[in-house]
Protein backbone atom coordinates (compact mmCIF):
# COMPACT_ATOMS: atom_id res chain seq x y z
CA UNK A 1 0.00 0.00 0.00
CA UNK A 2 1.50 3.25 -1.01
CA UNK A 3 1.88 5.80 1.43
CA UNK A 4 -0.92 8.16 1.32
CA UNK A 5 -0.22 11.28 4.00
CA UNK A 6 1.71 13.82 1.24
CA UNK A 7 -1.71 13.39 -0.50
CA UNK A 8 -2.80 15.31 2.01
CA UNK A 9 -0.42 18.59 1.72
CA UNK A 10 -2.78 20.43 -0.72
CA UNK A 11 -5.20 20.67 2.30
CA UNK A 12 -2.83 21.65 4.62
CA UNK A 13 -1.64 24.79 1.97
CA UNK A 14 -5.66 26.09 2.12
CA UNK A 15 -5.93 25.68 5.31
CA UNK A 16 -3.21 28.29 5.82
CA UNK A 17 -4.56 30.28 2.85
CA UNK A 18 -7.88 30.33 4.03
CA UNK A 19 -6.58 31.43 7.53
CA UNK A 20 -4.42 34.43 6.13
CA UNK A 21 -7.22 35.37 3.76
CA UNK A 22 -9.71 35.57 6.42
CA UNK A 23 -6.89 37.14 8.96
CA UNK A 24 -5.71 39.71 6.75
CA UNK A 25 -9.90 40.72 6.06
CA UNK A 26 -10.73 41.26 9.34
CA UNK A 27 -7.30 42.93 10.21
CA UNK A 28 -7.41 45.13 7.76
CA UNK A 29 -10.77 45.99 8.41
CA UNK A 30 -9.69 46.94 11.60
CA UNK A 31 -6.57 48.61 10.83
CA UNK A 32 -8.60 50.40 8.06
CA UNK A 33 -11.90 51.74 9.89
CA UNK A 34 -12.30 53.97 12.54
CA UNK A 35 -13.52 52.39 15.68
CA UNK A 36 -15.20 54.51 18.00
CA UNK A 37 -17.06 52.68 20.53
CA UNK A 38 -19.41 53.68 23.07
CA UNK A 39 -21.42 51.50 25.41
CA UNK A 40 -24.94 51.83 23.57
CA UNK A 41 -23.27 50.59 20.83
CA UNK A 42 -22.07 47.72 22.58
CA UNK A 43 -24.76 46.36 24.13
CA UNK A 44 -26.50 43.37 22.87
CA UNK A 45 -29.10 43.55 20.29
CA UNK A 46 -32.72 43.60 22.19
CA UNK A 47 -35.38 45.32 20.03
CA UNK A 48 -34.03 49.01 21.40
CA UNK A 49 -33.99 47.76 25.02
CA UNK A 50 -31.24 47.23 27.36
CA UNK A 51 -30.35 43.28 27.64
CA UNK A 52 -32.54 42.44 30.43
CA UNK A 53 -30.63 39.10 31.31
CA UNK A 54 -27.57 36.90 29.65
CA UNK A 55 -28.62 35.79 26.56
CA UNK A 56 -27.16 32.09 27.45
CA UNK A 57 -30.30 30.71 29.21
CA UNK A 58 -31.85 27.07 29.73
CA UNK A 59 -33.18 25.92 26.05
CA UNK A 60 -35.82 23.88 24.77
CA UNK A 61 -35.05 20.26 25.30
CA UNK A 62 -36.04 19.15 21.74
CA UNK A 63 -32.52 20.53 20.32
CA UNK A 64 -31.07 18.22 22.63
CA UNK A 65 -32.86 15.08 21.50
CA UNK A 66 -32.43 16.15 18.00
CA UNK A 67 -28.54 16.15 18.57
CA UNK A 68 -29.03 12.77 20.33
CA UNK A 69 -31.10 11.35 17.16
CA UNK A 70 -28.29 13.35 15.21
CA UNK A 71 -25.71 11.65 16.40
CA UNK A 72 -27.04 8.06 16.47
CA UNK A 73 -27.42 8.40 12.83
CA UNK A 74 -24.27 9.89 11.75
CA UNK A 75 -22.37 6.76 12.85
CA UNK A 76 -24.56 5.01 11.22
CA UNK A 77 -23.71 7.31 7.98
CA UNK A 78 -19.98 6.15 8.98
CA UNK A 79 -20.67 2.61 9.15
CA UNK A 80 -22.57 2.54 5.69
CA UNK A 81 -19.24 4.73 3.73
CA UNK A 82 -17.19 1.84 4.06
CA UNK A 83 -19.83 -1.29 3.84
CA UNK A 84 -21.08 0.84 0.04
CA UNK A 85 -17.73 0.83 -1.33
CA UNK A 86 -17.12 -2.95 -0.36
CA UNK A 87 -20.20 -4.55 -0.97
CA UNK A 88 -19.01 -5.78 -3.94
CA UNK A 89 -16.69 -8.22 -2.21
CA UNK A 90 -18.66 -8.97 0.85
CA UNK A 91 -21.82 -9.21 -1.42
CA UNK A 92 -24.80 -11.29 0.31
CA UNK A 93 -23.45 -11.77 3.44
CA UNK A 94 -22.27 -7.84 3.65
CA UNK A 95 -25.76 -7.01 2.35
CA UNK A 96 -27.56 -9.16 4.82
CA UNK A 97 -25.65 -8.01 7.73
CA UNK A 98 -25.88 -4.24 7.00
CA UNK A 99 -29.65 -4.87 7.02
CA UNK A 100 -30.06 -6.38 9.92
CA UNK A 101 -28.03 -3.21 11.77
CA UNK A 102 -30.52 -1.02 9.62
CA UNK A 103 -33.60 -3.22 11.09
CA UNK A 104 -32.30 -2.62 14.36
CA UNK A 105 -31.67 0.93 13.91
CA UNK A 106 -35.34 1.39 12.32
CA UNK A 107 -36.83 -0.42 15.33
CA UNK A 108 -35.30 2.59 17.17
CA UNK A 109 -36.44 4.51 14.83
CA UNK A 110 -39.90 3.65 14.80
CA UNK A 111 -40.04 3.66 18.85
CA UNK A 112 -39.07 7.89 18.51
CA UNK A 113 -41.54 8.71 16.07
CA UNK A 114 -44.42 6.48 17.91
CA UNK A 115 -43.47 8.47 21.27
CA UNK A 116 -43.68 11.75 19.89
CA UNK A 117 -39.44 12.74 19.85
CA UNK A 118 -39.89 14.11 16.43
CA UNK A 119 -42.37 16.22 17.11
CA UNK A 120 -42.63 19.97 16.90
CA UNK A 121 -46.29 21.90 17.44
CA UNK B 1 9.08 10.50 2.64
CA UNK B 2 6.99 11.95 5.24
CA UNK B 3 4.68 14.88 5.20
CA UNK B 4 7.58 17.22 6.48
CA UNK B 5 10.32 16.60 3.32
CA UNK B 6 8.25 17.42 0.65
CA UNK B 7 10.93 19.36 -1.42
CA UNK B 8 10.21 23.17 -1.76
CA UNK B 9 9.32 23.33 -5.58
CA UNK B 10 6.38 20.94 -5.05
CA UNK B 11 5.15 23.02 -2.25
CA UNK B 12 5.53 26.11 -4.69
CA UNK B 13 3.24 24.47 -7.21
CA UNK B 14 0.81 23.62 -4.67
CA UNK B 15 0.76 26.85 -3.38
CA UNK B 16 0.25 27.99 -7.15
CA UNK B 17 -2.39 25.84 -8.02
CA UNK B 18 -4.27 26.58 -4.78
CA UNK B 19 -4.00 30.04 -5.14
CA UNK B 20 -5.43 29.03 -9.14
CA UNK B 21 -7.99 27.80 -7.62
CA UNK B 22 -9.13 30.03 -4.89
CA UNK B 23 -8.79 33.82 -6.52
CA UNK B 24 -11.11 32.28 -9.00
CA UNK B 25 -13.59 31.35 -6.37
CA UNK B 26 -13.48 34.62 -4.72
CA UNK B 27 -13.94 36.18 -7.68
CA UNK B 28 -17.12 33.47 -8.39
CA UNK B 29 -18.29 33.88 -4.88
CA UNK B 30 -18.39 37.93 -5.00
CA UNK B 31 -19.98 38.04 -8.74
CA UNK B 32 -22.73 35.59 -7.21
CA UNK B 33 -23.95 37.98 -4.91
CA UNK B 34 -24.27 40.18 -8.07
CA UNK B 35 -25.68 37.56 -10.08
CA UNK B 36 -28.09 36.38 -7.04
CA UNK B 37 -29.42 39.95 -6.78
CA UNK B 38 -29.64 40.21 -10.45
CA UNK B 39 -32.10 37.41 -10.93
CA UNK B 40 -33.93 38.40 -7.68
CA UNK B 41 -34.66 41.94 -9.45
CA UNK B 42 -35.24 39.61 -12.88
CA UNK B 43 -37.77 37.54 -10.88
CA UNK B 44 -39.63 40.83 -9.41
CA UNK B 45 -39.41 42.84 -12.53
CA UNK B 46 -36.91 45.02 -10.85
CA UNK B 47 -33.54 46.34 -12.11
CA UNK B 48 -31.19 45.54 -9.60
CA UNK B 49 -27.92 46.58 -9.15
CA UNK B 50 -27.28 49.44 -12.22
CA UNK B 51 -25.28 52.23 -11.66
CA UNK B 52 -21.63 51.46 -10.30
CA UNK B 53 -19.69 49.85 -13.42
CA UNK B 54 -21.27 48.93 -16.56
CA UNK B 55 -24.62 47.12 -15.98
CA UNK B 56 -23.32 47.32 -12.45
CA UNK B 57 -20.67 44.66 -12.64
CA UNK B 58 -18.51 46.57 -10.04
CA UNK B 59 -21.36 46.65 -7.64
CA UNK B 60 -19.46 43.48 -5.08
CA UNK B 61 -16.11 45.63 -5.05
CA UNK B 62 -18.11 48.84 -4.26
CA UNK B 63 -20.04 46.32 -1.59
CA UNK B 64 -16.30 45.18 -0.37
CA UNK B 65 -14.94 48.10 0.04
CA UNK B 66 -18.00 49.61 2.12
CA UNK B 67 -17.65 46.47 4.29
CA UNK B 68 -13.52 47.02 4.98
CA UNK B 69 -14.41 50.70 6.06
CA UNK B 70 -16.98 49.98 8.31
CA UNK B 71 -16.46 49.88 12.31
CA UNK B 72 -16.17 46.13 13.82
CA UNK B 73 -18.73 46.26 16.80
CA UNK B 74 -17.58 43.70 19.58
CA UNK B 75 -20.73 43.68 21.61
CA UNK B 76 -19.78 43.95 25.30
CA UNK B 77 -20.95 40.79 26.88
CA UNK B 78 -19.42 38.98 23.90
CA UNK B 79 -16.62 36.43 24.21
CA UNK B 80 -14.20 38.36 22.29
CA UNK B 81 -11.66 35.90 20.58
CA UNK B 82 -14.83 33.32 19.30
CA UNK B 83 -16.51 35.81 18.66
CA UNK B 84 -13.77 37.12 15.71
CA UNK B 85 -13.16 33.22 15.13
CA UNK B 86 -16.60 32.12 14.36
CA UNK B 87 -17.04 34.28 10.66
CA UNK B 88 -12.87 32.86 9.95
CA UNK B 89 -13.86 29.21 10.83
CA UNK B 90 -16.97 29.38 8.65
CA UNK B 91 -15.32 31.45 5.75
CA UNK B 92 -12.13 28.77 6.08
CA UNK B 93 -13.80 25.65 6.09
CA UNK B 94 -15.73 26.84 2.89
CA UNK B 95 -12.53 28.05 1.11
CA UNK B 96 -10.94 24.04 2.25
CA UNK B 97 -13.41 21.79 1.09
CA UNK B 98 -12.58 22.81 -2.36
CA UNK B 99 -9.16 21.45 -2.13
CA UNK B 100 -10.51 17.65 -3.43
CA UNK B 101 -13.16 18.92 -5.84
CA UNK B 102 -11.91 17.63 -9.32
CA UNK B 103 -12.50 20.45 -11.77
CA UNK B 104 -11.15 18.12 -14.97
CA UNK B 105 -9.67 14.39 -15.07
CA UNK B 106 -6.76 14.68 -12.94
CA UNK B 107 -7.13 18.59 -11.90
CA UNK B 108 -8.16 17.63 -7.82
CA UNK B 109 -5.33 19.68 -6.66
CA UNK B 110 -5.60 16.98 -3.61
CA UNK B 111 -6.72 13.40 -5.00
CA UNK B 112 -7.18 11.76 -1.99
CA UNK B 113 -8.85 8.38 -1.74
CA UNK B 114 -11.38 9.01 0.32
CA UNK B 115 -12.43 13.06 -1.13
CA UNK B 116 -16.65 12.28 -0.77
CA UNK B 117 -16.24 11.16 3.11
CA UNK B 118 -13.69 15.11 3.53
CA UNK B 119 -16.29 17.20 1.95
CA UNK B 120 -19.12 15.53 4.09
CA UNK B 121 -16.86 16.42 7.15
CA UNK B 122 -15.83 19.58 6.20
CA UNK B 123 -19.35 20.70 5.54
CA UNK B 124 -21.01 19.24 8.80
CA UNK B 125 -17.92 20.90 10.90
CA UNK B 126 -20.12 24.33 9.26
CA UNK B 127 -22.41 24.11 12.00
CA UNK B 128 -19.56 24.83 14.97
CA UNK B 129 -18.75 28.50 13.02
CA UNK B 130 -22.74 28.92 13.37
CA UNK B 131 -22.53 28.18 17.01
CA UNK B 132 -19.92 29.60 18.18
CA UNK B 133 -21.42 32.77 16.70
CA UNK B 134 -24.62 32.92 18.58
CA UNK B 135 -22.49 31.74 21.68
CA UNK B 136 -19.99 33.92 21.52
CA UNK B 137 -22.52 37.19 20.50
CA UNK B 138 -24.04 36.33 23.91
CA UNK B 139 -27.40 38.13 22.18
CA UNK B 140 -30.51 36.51 22.75
CA UNK B 141 -31.51 36.66 19.10
CA UNK B 142 -27.78 35.08 17.95
CA UNK B 143 -28.41 32.26 20.16
CA UNK B 144 -31.95 31.08 19.12
CA UNK B 145 -30.69 31.66 15.83
CA UNK B 146 -27.58 29.49 16.39
CA UNK B 147 -29.68 27.05 18.14
CA UNK B 148 -32.24 26.48 15.19
CA UNK B 149 -29.63 26.58 12.53
CA UNK B 150 -27.32 23.48 14.12
CA UNK B 151 -30.31 21.45 14.82
CA UNK B 152 -31.74 22.18 10.91
CA UNK B 153 -28.25 21.04 9.59
CA UNK B 154 -27.88 18.12 11.31
CA UNK B 155 -31.30 17.31 10.97
CA UNK B 156 -30.28 17.07 6.93
CA UNK B 157 -27.09 15.89 7.27
CA UNK B 158 -28.26 13.09 7.79
CA UNK B 159 -30.58 12.39 4.72
CA UNK B 160 -27.53 13.87 2.92
CA UNK B 161 -25.16 11.28 4.56
CA UNK B 162 -27.67 8.51 2.94
CA UNK B 163 -27.57 9.85 -0.38
CA UNK B 164 -24.14 9.75 -0.54
CA UNK B 165 -23.68 6.27 0.55
CA UNK B 166 -26.10 5.10 -2.45
CA UNK B 167 -23.92 6.90 -4.72
CA UNK B 168 -20.88 5.45 -3.67
CA UNK B 169 -22.77 1.63 -3.74
CA UNK B 170 -22.93 2.63 -7.81
CA UNK B 171 -19.74 4.16 -8.32
CA UNK B 172 -17.79 1.88 -5.84
CA UNK B 173 -15.11 4.19 -4.95
CA UNK B 174 -15.08 7.45 -2.27
CA UNK B 175 -12.49 9.28 -4.97
CA UNK B 176 -13.99 12.14 -6.61
CA UNK B 177 -12.90 11.75 -9.53
CA UNK B 178 -13.18 7.64 -9.89
CA UNK B 179 -17.17 8.80 -9.01
CA UNK B 180 -17.18 11.31 -12.05
CA UNK B 181 -15.60 8.67 -14.12
CA UNK B 182 -18.20 6.20 -13.39
CA UNK B 183 -20.67 8.12 -14.44
CA UNK B 184 -19.30 8.06 -17.70
CA UNK B 185 -22.19 5.76 -19.40
CA UNK B 186 -25.31 7.35 -17.52
CA UNK B 187 -25.10 10.51 -14.73
CA UNK B 188 -25.94 9.25 -11.91
CA UNK B 189 -29.11 11.94 -11.51
CA UNK B 190 -30.96 9.66 -13.67
CA UNK B 191 -30.40 6.41 -12.36
CA UNK B 192 -30.91 7.35 -8.40
CA UNK B 193 -33.21 10.47 -9.76
CA UNK B 194 -35.19 10.54 -6.43
CA UNK B 195 -31.81 10.76 -4.47
CA UNK B 196 -30.74 13.18 -6.55
CA UNK B 197 -34.11 16.00 -5.88
CA UNK B 198 -33.51 14.59 -1.56
CA UNK B 199 -29.99 15.92 -2.04
CA UNK B 200 -30.43 19.17 -3.87
CA UNK B 201 -33.46 20.04 -0.73
CA UNK B 202 -31.00 18.93 1.47
CA UNK B 203 -28.46 21.22 0.09
CA UNK B 204 -30.81 24.22 0.10
CA UNK B 205 -31.18 23.21 3.85
CA UNK B 206 -27.83 22.78 4.63
CA UNK B 207 -26.43 26.22 3.60
CA UNK B 208 -29.17 27.78 5.15
CA UNK B 209 -31.15 28.96 1.97
CA UNK B 210 -34.45 29.90 1.21
CA UNK B 211 -36.88 28.22 1.79
CA UNK B 212 -34.93 26.94 4.41
CA UNK B 213 -33.58 30.28 6.33
CA UNK B 214 -35.61 30.12 9.46
CA UNK B 215 -31.99 30.41 10.95
CA UNK B 216 -31.72 34.24 9.12
CA UNK B 217 -35.25 35.22 9.70
CA UNK B 218 -35.55 38.52 9.42
CA UNK B 219 -38.58 38.77 10.06
CA UNK B 220 -39.20 36.88 13.78
CA UNK B 221 -35.41 36.76 14.80
CA UNK B 222 -33.63 39.63 12.16
CA UNK B 223 -30.88 38.13 10.95
CA UNK B 224 -30.24 34.88 13.53
CA UNK B 225 -26.80 33.74 14.55
CA UNK B 226 -24.92 36.81 12.96
CA UNK B 227 -27.21 39.67 13.97
CA UNK B 228 -24.34 41.14 16.41
CA UNK B 229 -21.96 41.09 13.44
CA UNK B 230 -20.51 43.80 11.60
CA UNK B 231 -17.80 45.25 8.87
CA UNK B 232 -15.44 42.32 7.78
CA UNK B 233 -16.44 39.18 10.39
CA UNK B 234 -20.02 40.15 8.82
CA UNK B 235 -18.74 39.67 5.39
CA UNK B 236 -16.87 37.04 6.58
CA UNK B 237 -20.40 35.05 6.78
CA UNK B 238 -21.96 36.06 3.83
CA UNK B 239 -18.86 35.03 2.00
CA UNK B 240 -18.67 31.56 3.53
CA UNK B 241 -22.38 31.11 2.83
CA UNK B 242 -22.26 31.62 -0.66
CA UNK B 243 -18.87 29.91 -0.92
CA UNK B 244 -20.56 26.76 0.76
CA UNK B 245 -23.55 27.86 -2.17
CA UNK B 246 -20.89 27.16 -4.90
CA UNK B 247 -19.33 23.77 -2.88
CA UNK B 248 -22.85 22.15 -2.79
CA UNK B 249 -23.34 22.83 -6.04
CA UNK B 250 -20.26 21.40 -6.85
CA UNK B 251 -21.09 18.40 -4.47
CA UNK B 252 -24.48 18.18 -6.65
CA UNK B 253 -22.58 18.39 -10.00
CA UNK B 254 -20.13 15.75 -9.44
CA UNK B 255 -22.07 13.02 -7.35
CA UNK B 256 -24.99 13.36 -9.89
CA UNK B 257 -24.64 15.79 -12.85
CA UNK B 258 -21.03 14.43 -14.05
CA UNK B 259 -18.89 16.52 -13.42
CA UNK B 260 -16.48 17.81 -16.34
CA UNK B 261 -17.81 15.42 -18.70
CA UNK B 262 -20.07 16.67 -21.48
CA UNK B 263 -23.34 16.06 -21.98
CA UNK B 264 -23.96 14.12 -24.77
CA UNK B 265 -20.45 14.28 -25.41
CA UNK B 266 -20.71 17.27 -27.38
CA UNK B 267 -17.02 19.62 -26.55
CA UNK B 268 -15.69 16.87 -24.48
CA UNK B 269 -12.23 18.77 -24.45
CA UNK B 270 -14.03 21.85 -22.47
CA UNK B 271 -14.57 20.15 -19.70
CA UNK B 272 -13.71 22.59 -16.85
CA UNK B 273 -16.02 24.97 -18.84
CA UNK B 274 -18.80 22.47 -18.69
CA UNK B 275 -18.06 21.60 -14.89
CA UNK B 276 -18.68 25.11 -14.51
CA UNK B 277 -21.80 25.96 -16.60
CA UNK B 278 -23.30 22.72 -14.25
CA UNK B 279 -22.20 25.05 -11.10
CA UNK B 280 -23.79 27.82 -12.12
CA UNK B 281 -27.02 25.83 -13.14
CA UNK B 282 -27.64 24.81 -9.77
CA UNK B 283 -26.77 28.13 -8.36
CA UNK B 284 -29.45 29.36 -10.70
CA UNK B 285 -31.69 26.74 -9.35
CA UNK B 286 -30.90 28.29 -5.35
CA UNK B 287 -31.41 31.77 -6.83
CA UNK B 288 -34.91 30.81 -8.50
CA UNK B 289 -36.32 28.88 -5.99
CA UNK B 290 -35.31 31.88 -3.68
CA UNK B 291 -37.58 34.52 -5.44
CA UNK B 292 -40.37 31.47 -5.87
CA UNK B 293 -40.76 29.51 -2.40
CA UNK B 294 -42.45 30.88 0.80
CA UNK B 295 -40.66 30.02 3.87
CA UNK B 296 -41.00 27.07 5.93
CA UNK B 297 -42.60 26.94 9.30
CA UNK B 298 -39.84 25.30 11.53
CA UNK B 299 -42.59 22.06 12.43
CA UNK B 300 -42.75 21.89 8.47
CA UNK B 301 -39.01 21.74 8.37
CA UNK B 302 -38.30 18.80 11.07
CA UNK B 303 -40.93 16.78 10.03
CA UNK B 304 -39.27 16.93 5.95
CA UNK B 305 -36.26 16.33 7.63
CA UNK B 306 -36.97 13.53 9.73
CA UNK B 307 -40.37 12.39 9.04
CA UNK B 308 -40.08 12.01 4.95
CA UNK B 309 -36.61 12.47 3.45
CA UNK B 310 -34.98 10.15 6.39
CA UNK B 311 -36.87 6.95 6.28
CA UNK B 312 -37.09 7.98 1.90
CA UNK B 313 -33.86 8.41 1.82
CA UNK B 314 -32.48 4.99 3.81
CA UNK B 315 -35.18 3.15 2.49
CA UNK B 316 -34.09 4.01 -1.05
CA UNK B 317 -30.76 2.92 -0.52
CA UNK B 318 -31.68 -0.81 0.33
CA UNK B 319 -33.74 -0.70 -2.85
CA UNK B 320 -30.63 0.63 -4.39
CA UNK B 321 -27.66 -1.84 -2.81
CA UNK B 322 -30.64 -4.88 -3.35
CA UNK B 323 -30.73 -3.99 -7.37
CA UNK B 324 -27.39 -3.75 -7.62
CA UNK B 325 -26.56 -6.85 -6.03
CA UNK B 326 -29.22 -8.81 -7.19
CA UNK B 327 -28.88 -7.84 -11.01
CA UNK B 328 -24.91 -8.27 -10.28
CA UNK B 329 -24.08 -5.39 -11.92
CA UNK B 330 -21.95 -3.70 -7.69
CA UNK B 331 -18.52 -2.38 -8.96
CA UNK B 332 -16.31 -4.72 -7.84
CA UNK B 333 -12.97 -2.86 -5.47
CA UNK B 334 -9.88 -3.20 -6.89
Amino acid sequence: MPYVLPGYLPILVFMVIAGVIAVAMVGGSLLAARQKPYPEKLSAYECGFEAFDDARRPFDVRYYLVAILFIIFDLEVAFLFPWAVSLGATRLFGFLSMMGFLGVLTVGFIYEWCKGALEWE
Amino acid sequence: MSFWDTDPGHLILVLAEALALLVPLLIGVAYLTYAERKVLAAIQMRRGPNVVGPFGLMQPFADALKMIMKETVIPSGANRALFLFAPMLTFGLAMIAWAVIPVNAGWAIADINVGVLYLFAISSMGVYGIIIAGWASNSKYAFLGALRSAAQMVSYEVSMGFVIVSVLLVAGSLNLTAIVEAQRTVWFCIPLFPMFIIFFISTLAETNRSPFDLPEGESEIVAGFFVEYSSMSFALFFLGEYANMMLMSGMTTILFLGGWLAPFGILPMLGPVWFVLKICACLFVFIWVRGTFPRYRYDQLMRLGWKVFLPASLLWLVITAGVLLATGTLPVPA
